[in-house]
């Protein structure tokens, strides 16, 4: 989400006399330094929990993105199955022959903690923490996407955004369809694929004046195909 | 004493052998990293590349601003680091003598200072600068921990710059009834000032492949900072971030490391000059 | 005392930053016991369990420790012989026209980001590796390239110590007939083998301290290393993985964490200035 914000501060600050500092951290950094006043407004990219809600903060949304499974380019599995996922993750598969692939080790590469994906890779297919056996675990999305890159045998999951722009630029990598629909920012806009999650800017309470106009910034529709360019979908208003 | 011709030929040859494979083995790898980089990174470098700044999060433009940053960074740096480290080191040669507790005391102090490691100063400068002085995000937070790191290299080799200073321009300056200030500035530290000058470009060098300090004290902002308040992101930052979180960005990850690595060239080109003069 | 009045101004500035040398020491110590704190004040036996999973509360640092370790040690066994084997080379076999641009370009190693070496592990390492075994990232990639990366400061020391060997010893090793084998092993080992072991344990301390090319190669996964080619996670790789995403008690294990690598980094530090004269 980073590169996008940074990209939008940009256009802000060359339209009003402002400046828009980002810094980068993840989901859960944006939101606790919104929430003791470290940073006006956070960047996280999953709706809020109740309990931080409960804390007085307030998300905008302002674009969809969606979450894919990856695979390596020469893996000819064309979908997976959600149980098949689940027990590749838990470790209980480890061989993609097992699922009618190649004679092959599965790699499977998670994220780290705190890292929002994560959490909403493990809500949706129903997994704890504790029960994942990885292989790798990658801190940053390009780092998936690398690591993915480099092995036949590697699974791991990503936003769909960045995988889209590392496929076209001719990464190794392929994104898997999740029950039957494919992985790309089009299903994420018609709102078919179900791994799809929110990019909001969080604040504490109402935003400040300047934190608004930035806001009100980003809503408008000359900022869309921004943050199309990005490979995410803004969302509607 | 063993015999006066002393030969082992299948020995010899066994060292000889083992000797240059591994120099041509490890020089080996080293030039396919730095072509490695050469072949990713050289295509965007130009002068225009220098001067521009940054866009689309550094995919596209220079790296001007980064470049500022670095040099803002490293001006806080020094300007902290060289008055510190030069006074602590005529500490340790002009006033106390090594045997006594203080001279002691301050030797350890700085030989475990060097042994810190940096994700230990990355904390210690977060968590102070930071936060309990209330710097943020920012340059200058960058700096004050980056001087921490450099202080103990800046030390030691001022230390040894003040040392080799001629034992007869030390006393012909007494003869002169010099104060110690006097001293100082008109004796010691012209001759040593070689010495030191090398000991300020070590440290420039030591900063500059700094990250993991950096991503948590001056941050990851792109762009020109109005203040030294404001956060800024330096070249190995840079570098990171582009590798790391941007899709696509490995080959302008390499063009900036690529200029690093220049920098990098410079600083020890520099430092090989001033001793050298020093030692004439 | 000094006659002169500007002196006492002097020495009481040249003190002061001593003073602060011994400050910030203090002030690194404090601030990170502060800072883990929260974990400290109630350390239990967990803590050193295998078990890290800060989302329940597990804060078990042992697998990062013993990866930690590992990585350093394998680093060090594998970068010291280099070292000496290349600094040996340098001064016995290289001819004299190479010997300056040679140390230059060791000296440009020394002076290369762990970035750049991490970002060379990352997409040439890894692939490399995974051949070999999946996933690639792992226990061994990390010790080649933090070995790649202590080799140069190793060697220049190594070469330095050489380079002081005195002269005469030198011409009279000529003068003997001796082979560049022979110097090797009756001149120059022998005098400088003590300070080439200093050398060495304070490089095995960076390589403890080694953060970003760990992060990118070495796999993340929290476990107890059972071979070479598993995926392994370093307390320092932890620290910048987790920092910016952790709060409360979680961010204060990761501060115990940077506590228990300045312990050991410490303790490594008076292992190779105790042996030996100082």
């Amino acid at each position: 989400m980073a590169p996008l914000i940074a990209e939008l501060g940009l256009l802000f600050e060359t339209q009003t006399d402002m400046r828009v500092d980002v810094q980068s951290g993840g989901s859960g950094r944006g939101i606790n330094d919104t929430r003791n006043g470290l940073a006006q407004v956070g960047m996280s990219s999953r709706s809020l929990t109740a309990d931080e809600v409960a804390w007085g903060l307030v998300a905008h949304a302002i674009a969809w993105d969606g979450i894919a499974l990856i695979v390596h380019q020469d893996n000819p599995l064309a979908e997976l199955e959600r149980e098949d996922i689940r027990a590749i993750y838990r470790g209980e598969i480890r061989n993609w022959q097992q699922l009618g692939g190649a004679q092959q080790a599965i790699t499977v590469i998670n994220k780290a903690e705190g890292r929002s994906t994560l959490t909403l890779f493990l809500e949706y297919f129903d997994l704890e923490s504790s029960e994942v056996r990885a292989d790798l675990v990658a801190g940053e999305n390009q780092q998936v996407i690398l690591s993915v890159a480099g092995n036949p045998g590697a699974i791991g999951y990503v936003s769909i955004g960045a995988a889209e722009v590392a496929e076209a630029g001719g990464e190794a990598i392929r994104l898997l369809p999740l029950v039957g629909v494919p992985a790309s920012v089009a299903a994420v806009r018609t709102g078919e694929y179900p791994l799809r999650r929110e990019l909001n800017l969080v604040t504490l309470g109402t935003p400040s004046p300047l934190a608004a106009k930035f806001l009100e910034m980003i809503q408008m529709a000359s900022v869309r195909p921004v943050i199309e360019a990005h490979h995410f979908v803004p969302v509607p208003q | 004493m063993r015999s006066l011709i002393v030969r082992y030929p299948v020995a010899d040859g066994v060292f000889r052998v083992l000797t240059t494979l591994t120099t041509a083995a490890v020089l080996g790898i080293v030039l396919w990293l730095l072509l490695g980089l050469v072949l990713k990174g050289a295509g965007d470098l130009s002068l225009a590349y220098l001067l521009t700044p940054p866009e689309a999060s550094g995919l596209g433009g220079g790296i001007s601003s980064v470049l500022v940053n670095t040099l803002l960074i490293l001006s806080v740096c020094l300007l902290v680091v060289i008055p510190l480290g030069l006074a602590c080191a005529l500490f340790l040669t002009e006033m106390v003598s090594p045997a006594s507790v203080a001279g002691q005391a301050t030797g350890y102090c700085l030989d475990v200072l060097s042994g810190v490691p940096s994700i230990v100063f990355a904390l210690f400068g977060y968590q102070l600068f930071a936060i309990t002085l209330g710097l943020g995000f920012s340059i200058v937070a960058g700096g004050l921990t980056l001087a921490c790191m450099a202080l103990p290299l800046m030390v030691r080799t001022s230390q040894q710059a003040v040392l080799r200073v001629p034992a007869d321009l030390v006393e012909a300056g007494h003869a002169l009834s010099l104060s110690r200030a006097g001293m100082l500035r008109r004796v010691i530290l012209p001759s040593a000032r070689h010495g030191i000058a090398a000991g300020i470009v070590l440290s420039i060098g030591r900063t500059l492949a700094e990250t993991a300090v950096l991503l948590f004290t001056a941050g990851y902002v792109l762009r020109l900072p109005g203040s030294l308040l404001d956060s800024g992101r330096a070249l190995s930052v840079h570098i990171y971030d582009l590798a790391m979180h941007v899709p696509g960005g490995q080959p302008r990850a390499a063009s900036a490391a690529l200029v690093l690595v220049a920098l990098i060239i410079l600083t020890n080109l520099a430092v090989h000059r001033l001793l050298k003069t020093h030692r004439d | 005392m000094s006659l002169y009045p500007s002196d006492r101004w002097l020495s009481a500035a040249l003190f002061g930053a001593a003073v602060l040398v011994g400050a910030l020491l203090l002030g690194i110590v404090v601030t990170t016991l502060i800072g883990a704190w929260p974990v400290l004040a109630e350390i239990d036996v967990a803590l050193f369990s295998v078990d890290w999973q800060p989302s329940t509360g597990h804060f078990g640092m042992l697998a990062m420790l013993v990866a930690t370790l590992a990585v350093s040690l394998l680093a060090l066994l594998l970068a010291a012989p280099l070292a000496v084997a290349l600094a040996a080379w340098l001064n016995l076999y290289a001819p004299g026209v190479i010997q300056g641009p040679l140390r230059a370009l060791y000296e440009l190693l020394a002076g290369i980001p762990s970035v750049v070496y991490g970002l060379w592990g990352l997409i040439v390492l890894v692939p490399l590796v995974n051949q070999i075994a999946p996933p690639g990232a792992s226990l061994i990639t990390a010790a080649l390239v933090v070995a790649l990366m202590i080799l140069p400061y190793g060697l220049l020391l190594a070469d330095s110590d050489f380079r002081q060997v005195p002269t005469a010893q030198k011409q009279a090793a000529i003068a003997t007939g001796l082979s560049p084998w022979g110097t090797f092993r009756c001149v120059y080992w022998p005098l400088c083998r003590g300070g080439i072991g200093r050398g060495m344990v304070l490089q095995f301390g960076r390589a403890l301290g080694e953060t970003m090319a760990v992060l990118m190669v070495a796999g993340n996964v929290v476990q107890l290393p059972t071979s070479l080619v598993a995926p392994v996670r370093t307390l320092t790789a932890n620290i910048a993985l987790e920092m910016g995403y952790a709060s409360g008690d979680h961010r204060a294990a990761l501060y115990l964490s940077g506590l228990l690598l300045l312990a050991i980094a410490l303790g490594v530090m008076r292992l190779a200035t105790g042996r030996g004269t100082p």
